[in-house]
């Protein structure tokens, strides 16, 4: 490989995870077409396998090469660059749901839909009410986005590896609760997913919101397992550093959410 | 660095096959997979259209019969016109031209090769996710490929929803090729996305010491802008293909009045994406033009730091003119006229490009090789594209040419041709550099002038049929419509053969060609940093950074 080297950037040895995460992706993708039309579920849970088991061996061999040093200060600078464009390309898909719900709440289709011309939420619908269950959903991801900041400042000004675990473990037990009581929400919706427009565009949104903060709580739970095992210190970090902005971005998606679909919604 | 190169150059490849081309992290290497890929997906989706210019040479069906699809006119018996077959054509033709062909060669293979070199960098920011990106837009060509040959609507093989997959067509058509088409659609955004992000940090962190923003070349310009049109469009793609997903499987209704939706919410949101995507796809190839005709009228590019901001405010009015695809849907008079009013401003960066290429060769000793041949053509066809493009903008006008071969031939022009004749500029341009073999000249010259005259041929008589009324996307027609008809049939019977001659071209000159003994086998106006590597570079290249004095011309800007 690079015989002579004379520069900071990372040069990576060839890797066979790239192709066998496509590989994968494609099984998983082919294999959920098969579930949909009630072929099988097994093609599909095969292909999540190997997504599964790459993302693993993948970011491992990543973590393996931030301790050889490859993480250089021009390299970690790529790094944020390369998590902040990954996050700007998640609020663009969020633009689309949000997208769907306004132009709905805005102007409601017309006579031939069942439901009433220009009235929203449609007729029928039984809507949450926001100062219950979702305002106090809203202050436990906050207080998770502030105890992720607590155990930043932890680490990156004090060297305190203890505030580091104690607020990374706050943090995901805070996510967790937070997904637990959305789980509980949806049970009680007075609205069903299909059907009806309210609940696609409620469901969806809320849905791949609650998605996001299952990874960002996986996200926060590995780097609590990295920080036990004493792997960052205050210069080196980047992945916990990644992980915060990831949770913060959900935190944000969850008020506009909540300011949107909740409040102003209903 | 020329000489640690050439050092390089010597060291024996010891990678295996499977390790060199499967396992990549090489940007060099998977540029060329992205090439090579591009250009088989590229053979295929052009032979559905020499199928569908067989059929459309006379009125009346003669080869798409429901009782099996014909090769042969002469072929006896009955013929019950099978629309669908037709259908299925149009929508593979161009989803496989929009997504796994022109954005690959462009953006993946020239984009990958080329930039890193341009801006002096050893390898792209994260080589690893590149490759990703590469065996995602494979795996997402499997997909695509796999939705033509699965059972879908009317009873028959492959959907016909048109590319744009615009409900409530797409969300009834039966069976599993609609989804798959989707999920095709999903894994190359993906991949574009990944591509995109590596693109940008690339480039913002990896240029060579000293090179400032504004002394970066102006294809790794074009690139980087393409790049941000990509991450902040295709996602929205994403959202709104997850909708006729759900809308399809799960009963949801996003786009079924029915249950309170809107079909016409699906259109907005497509070309949100559909309108940045017409310039993601020839973005990369104004970056590859600027060099040609620098390169070949011996004068450095006419207004650089205009061209670079036309480039960004092409990009910035991309995102912001995409109902004016749309002007027939019923939008408000205030919509149109603001839709009409902004497609039309995009004239003027784009003006901007075309008179400072005519001012590059202005009084510059022009030389017609090869790629120069294909620049100039490609000025031409983006010429007339642009100029029809302006007609279609007016939203009074497009009420009588929306869906007629008007369109067809207007977005042909200007990003299908214009796209083709950009690809086939950089592969002329490169092919010494990236392989170490040298093109036969008259053979490159003998390809243009077949392509230029059939591809001219096949679609200047297509604004006709659009002015006289002809509907885009039918399998037969009047008797009032051969005449051009037969024209435009043989026009695209000579640009395959010419593609086909091309083929031939490329691996003549990987096998047999004459070897490249220079870095710079052209002239010194090749000035860009790719130029000062042997031909092919070496597996690493730049492992010493280049010096300022290798790039930087003073009368570069």
């Amino acid at each position: 490989m690079a015989h002579e080297k004379n520069h900071d950037y990372h040069i990576l040895h060839p890797s066979i995870w790239p192709f066998l995460g496509a590989v994968s992706a494609l099984v998983m993708l082919f294999g959920l077409v098969l579930w949909f039309h009630d072929v099988t579920p097994f093609v599909a849970l095969i292909g999540l396998a190997g997504v599964l088991y790459t993302m693993y061996a993948w970011w491992s061999e990543v973590v393996h090469e931030a301790h050889e040093g490859d993480h250089t200060p021009v390299v970690m600078i790529g790094l944020r660059y390369g998590m902040l464009m990954f996050i700007m390309s998640e609020v663009m898909f969020f633009a689309a749901w949000f997208w769907s719900f306004f132009k709905h709440a805005m102007y409601p289709m017309g006579p031939e839909s069942p439901m009433v011309d220009g009235q929203w939420p449609p007729a029928g619908i039984e809507t949450f009410d926001p100062w219950h269950l979702p305002l106090i959903n809203t202050l436990i991801l906050l207080c998770s986005g502030a105890a992720a900041t607590w155990a930043h400042h932890a680490i990156a000004h004090d060297n305190n590896r203890k505030d580091l675990i104690n607020g990374l473990a706050l943090a995901v037990i805070l996510g967790i609760l937070f997904t637990l009581l959305q789980a509980y929400e949806y049970n009680h919706a007075a609205f069903g997913f299909s059907g009806n427009i309210y609940g696609a565009n409620f469901f969806m949104a809320t849905g791949f919101h609650g998605f996001h903060v299952i990874i960002g709580t996986i996200f926060l739970g590995v780097c609590l397992i990295r920080a036990i095992k004493g792997h960052f210190t205050p210069e080196h970090h980047l992945g916990f550093e990644a992980a915060a902005w990831y949770w913060h971005f959900v935190d944000v998606v969850w008020l506009f959410l909540f300011a949107a679909v909740y409040v102003w919604g209903a | 660095m020329a000489d640690a190169a050439a050092h390089g150059h010597e060291h024996h490849d010891e990678r295996s096959f499977f390790t060199r081309w499967f396992m990549s992290t090489n940007h060099k290497d998977i540029g060329i997979l992205y090439l090579f890929t591009g250009g088989l997906v590229g053979f295929i989706s052009v032979a559905f259209t020499v199928y569908m210019r067989m059929e459309l040479m006379q009125p009346g069906v003669q080869f798409m019969c429901l009782e099996g699809a014909r090769l042969t006119a002469a072929a006896a018996g009955e013929c019950t016109p099978n629309g669908h077959l037709w259908n299925v054509l149009v929508t593979g033709h161009g989803i496989l031209m929009m997504f796994f062909v022109v954005i690959p060669a462009l953006f993946g293979g020239f984009g990958n090769y080329f930039m890193p070199l341009h801006i002096g960098a050893p390898d792209m920011a994260f080589p690893r996710m590149n490759n990703l990106s590469y065996w995602m837009y494979v795996a997402g060509t499997a997909l695509a490929v796999a939705s033509v040959l699965s059972p879908g609507g009317n009873g028959q093989l492959g959907s016909g929803v048109g590319w744009v997959l615009y409900p409530p067509l797409s969300v009834r058509e039966t069976g599993m090729s609609m989804d798959l088409a989707i999920f095709a659609v999903h894994l190359s955004g993906a991949s574009s996305i990944l591509g995109a992000i590596n693109m940008i940090t690339t480039f913002l962190n990896m240029r060579a010491p000293g090179m400032t923003l504004f002394k970066v070349p102006l294809f790794a310009w074009s690139i980087f802008v393409t790049a941000w049109l990509i991450l902040l469009s295709l996602p929205v793609l994403a959202g709104a293909i997850t909708m006729l997903l759900t809308d399809r499987n799960f009963g949801t209704t996003f786009f079924d009045p029915a249950g309170g939706g809107d079909p016409v919410l699906y259109q907005h949101i497509l070309w949100f994406f559909g309108h940045p995507e017409v310039y993601i796809v020839i973005l990369p190839g104004f970056g590859i033009i600027s060099h040609v005709i620098a390169t070949f009228s011996k004068k450095p590019v006419f207004g650089y730091l205009p061209m670079v901001w036309a480039l960004i405010a092409i990009g910035a009015l991309g995102f912001v003119v995409w109902a004016h695809h749309m002007y027939t849907v019923g939008m408000s008079l205030t919509q149109q006229s603001y839709f009409m009013l902004a497609t039309m401003v995009i004239a003027v960066p784009t003006g901007i490009k075309i008179f400072s290429w005519i001012a590059t060769m202005w009084k510059g000793s022009v030389e017609f090789k090869t790629p120069m041949l294909w620049a100039f053509g490609f000025l031409f066809l983006f010429t007339v594209g642009g100029v029809t493009g302006i007609v279609l903008s007016q939203a009074a006008i497009d009420r009588a040419y929306h869906d007629t071969y008007y369109v067809v031939a207007h977005f042909h022009y200007v990003m299908s041709i214009g796209a083709a004749f950009c690809i086939f500029a950089g592969v002329y341009y490169w092919i010494g550099k990236m392989s170490g073999r040298q093109y036969p000249e008259w053979a490159g010259k003998l390809h243009f002038w077949v392509f230029f005259i059939g591809t001219n041929l096949t679609f200047f008589p297509q604004h006709f049929l659009g002015r006289q009324g002809m509907p885009r996307r039918y399998i037969d027609y009047p008797e009032a419509f051969a005449y051009w008809n037969w024209w435009s049939s043989l026009g695209a019977f000579m640009s395959f053969a010419s593609f086909v001659f091309f083929i031939g071209v490329v691996f003549y000159t990987l096998r047999y060609g004459k070897r490249v003994t220079e870095n710079n086998y052209w002239n010194e106006h090749a000035d860009t940093l790719e130029w000062t590597l042997p031909s092919p570079p070496p597996e690493h290249t730049f492992e010493t950074l280049p010096k300022q004095s290798d790039w930087d011309r003073g009368h570069a800007h």
